[in-house]
């Protein structure tokens, strides 16, 4: 095991902009995050999260800004399997005829030969990851059949399997039984305590409260971020989503 | 003997086979099938339907070039149909036509530029069996084109197996781990315009996009795992080429529509029976009775 200094920055962006055909996506965005932290990403539909996702995994190109993941750039981190992504459950095709066996094992994909042929260590962080989440039964199963809670814990194991110190997860609560809920924050306690950084989107206002030590609010650009307790206040959150009262974000018993 | 020997099945196989042509057509038709078979998978899980219909048309004007030229007709065919998606890709990134339309555009425009090309350039091109295929007249230097072809197809295919069916499912993730995503995209691209190549020979340019996307959509139907629904793709597709062209000889039908046609009905029969994807699903039919 590498050791973890947790004084160094996992995550490290730096004015980063995003734009498609020259619509401005994402403008003037930071982020800075730890070894242990986790944090809430809160925005709006189109308020730009899942293009600092996208950022981040090097999926689309910043057009201003510097990102280092690790105090390296994002080519050498995914060449380094330092960043997963577990997509939203809209995000995939449940159709698609794959295994959890099979998605798990893409989390090796980019550790393995150029066959993607499997090896001891590979069927058995395959074996151990697919464990953690309590989805041995399943094996075998196709994507297809599992419910919507059973579906994120595979993609969750597929990050397990990737044994990536960044997790971003797109609305990990989204769609998710009570049980999946429960295994998910378990998860994310082991997360924190193994050094690993978590950044998840969110529409819970509940959830940001639970799990995250730091939350960062956006709206094309960065609203606040800090503390959650610090940040997470009424009047960021009603600047964020655009003028609507919090009362009604958390429904009126909060 | 001689009286009943069409009725009986082991004549309706062997009898064909005595035929030189028969026999080059079934081989060279089910390489060709299984080509396009296992590119078929990746296509319809993809939804590159409308992609495999444009690159199959937009090889119209490089196989008349080329034949003009004397260049091997492959070579002309692999030219326009990269040439042509490149320029989709270059037309939608440049205007705010949706992607569909320019599409759609593009292939008609490269399709028709073929057909003057045909009537301008007088040689001995023959139209009819470029745009319905002629698996029965194929020359031995189509015959080398085509193994080779289509031996290069199957090896990429083959080593890039894994990649290609993680870059249809979940290319975010691919590129996340460091995975050529830019590459796998224009592999399959690649391949694709190869297999509209190899088989236009056998079914004609207007239907080559049934071998591209009809045996995947059958497979799609009958299993939940990736290996086997290349499998069955492939086997549809090939069983499919059998049935045409031995319907075609015996009934004197157009060979590429015979072969098309089967694979149609193979298809419409998953669709109506297939165990668990069926509209009548067979498994709970049997189980109702037990």
């Amino acid at each position: 095991m590498e050791s973890i200094n947790f004084q160094n920055f996992r995550i490290d962006a730096e004015n980063i902009c995003v734009d498609y055909n020259g619509k401005v996506a994402l403008y003037d965005a930071n982020l800075r995050l730890k070894p242990g932290q986790i944090c809430g990403l809160v925005g709006m539909n189109g308020a730009g999260k899942t293009t600092f996702f996208n950022a981040l995994t090097g999926f689309v190109n910043i057009s201003k800004g510097k990102i280092r993941i690790n105090g390296e750039s994002v080519r050498s981190a995914q060449k380094d399997q330092t960043i997963a992504y577990v997509p939203q459950n809209e995000g995939i095709d449940s159709q698609f005829p794959i295994s959890v066996w099979d998605v798990v094992m893409m989390g090796r994909y980019g550790s393995m030969n150029i066959f993607r042929s499997p090896r001891e260590s590979d069927v058995q962080a395959v074996k151990d990851a697919i464990e953690r989440v309590d989805l041995s039964d399943h094996l075998s199963t196709p994507i297809g059949n599992l419910s919507g809670g059973q579906r994120k814990r595979t993609f969750l194991a597929r990050a397990i399997a990737q044994r990536a110190s960044i997790l971003l997860l797109d609305e990990p609560f989204s769609g998710v039984d009570i049980r999946t809920e429960k295994l998910i924050s378990e998860l994310f306690i082991q997360f924190k305590n193994e050094g690993k950084t978590i950044l998840l989107s969110t529409h819970d206002m509940i959830h940001v409260r639970e799990f995250c030590d730091l939350v960062l609010l956006i709206n094309k650009t960065v609203v606040a971020y800090g503390e959650t307790s610090e940040v997470f206040t009424p009047e960021n959150i009603t600047t964020t989503f655009g003028g609507i009262s919090p009362d009604f974000l958390f429904g009126p018993e909060s | 003997m001689e009286l009943c020997s069409f009725l009986t099945l082991d004549s309706f196989i062997s009898d064909p086979l005595t035929h030189d042509f028969m026999r080059k057509a079934l081989l060279m038709s089910s390489l060709v099938a299984a080509v396009c078979g296992f590119l078929s998978s990746y296509l319809t899980l993809k939804g590159w339907a409308l992609m495999g219909d444009a690159v199959s048309h937009s090889v119209m004007p490089g196989v008349v070039v080329a034949y003009a030229l004397g260049l091997p007709f492959s070579l002309g065919a692999f030219i326009f149909g990269v040439g042509s998606v490149a320029l989709i890709g270059f037309i939608k990134q440049k205007s705010r036509v949706k992607e569909d339309t320019v599409i759609g555009l593009v292939f008609t425009g490269f399709f028709a530029l073929g057909i003057v090309l045909v009537s301008k350039i007088k040689s001995n091109i023959d139209l009819h069996s470029i745009l319905f295929g002629s698996p029965l007249g194929i020359s031995l230097s189509d015959v080398k084109q085509t193994i080779f072809i289509s031996l290069l197809v199957v090896i990429l295919l083959s080593i890039f197996r894994k990649d290609l069916m993680l870059y249809c499912f979940d290319p975010r993730h691919a590129k996340t781990v460091g995975i050529n995503v830019f590459f796998l995209h224009y592999l399959l691209l690649t391949c694709l315009s190869l297999a509209a190549v190899v088989g236009l020979q056998s079914v004609g340019i207007i239907l080559v996009v049934a071998m591209l996307i009809t045996p995947g959509a059958t497979a799609y139907l009958l299993t939940d795992k990736f290996d086997n629904m290349t499998v069955i793709s492939i086997l549809s597709a090939i069983i499919s080429s059998l049935i045409g062209i031995y319907v075609s000889f015996w009934f004197d039908l157009e060979t590429g529509g015979s072969i098309v046609l089967a694979q149609t009905f193979i298809f419409l029969f998953a669709f109506l029976f297939a165990p668990r994807y069926g509209i009548f699903k067979l498994k709970k039919l049997f189980a109702g009775y037990k």
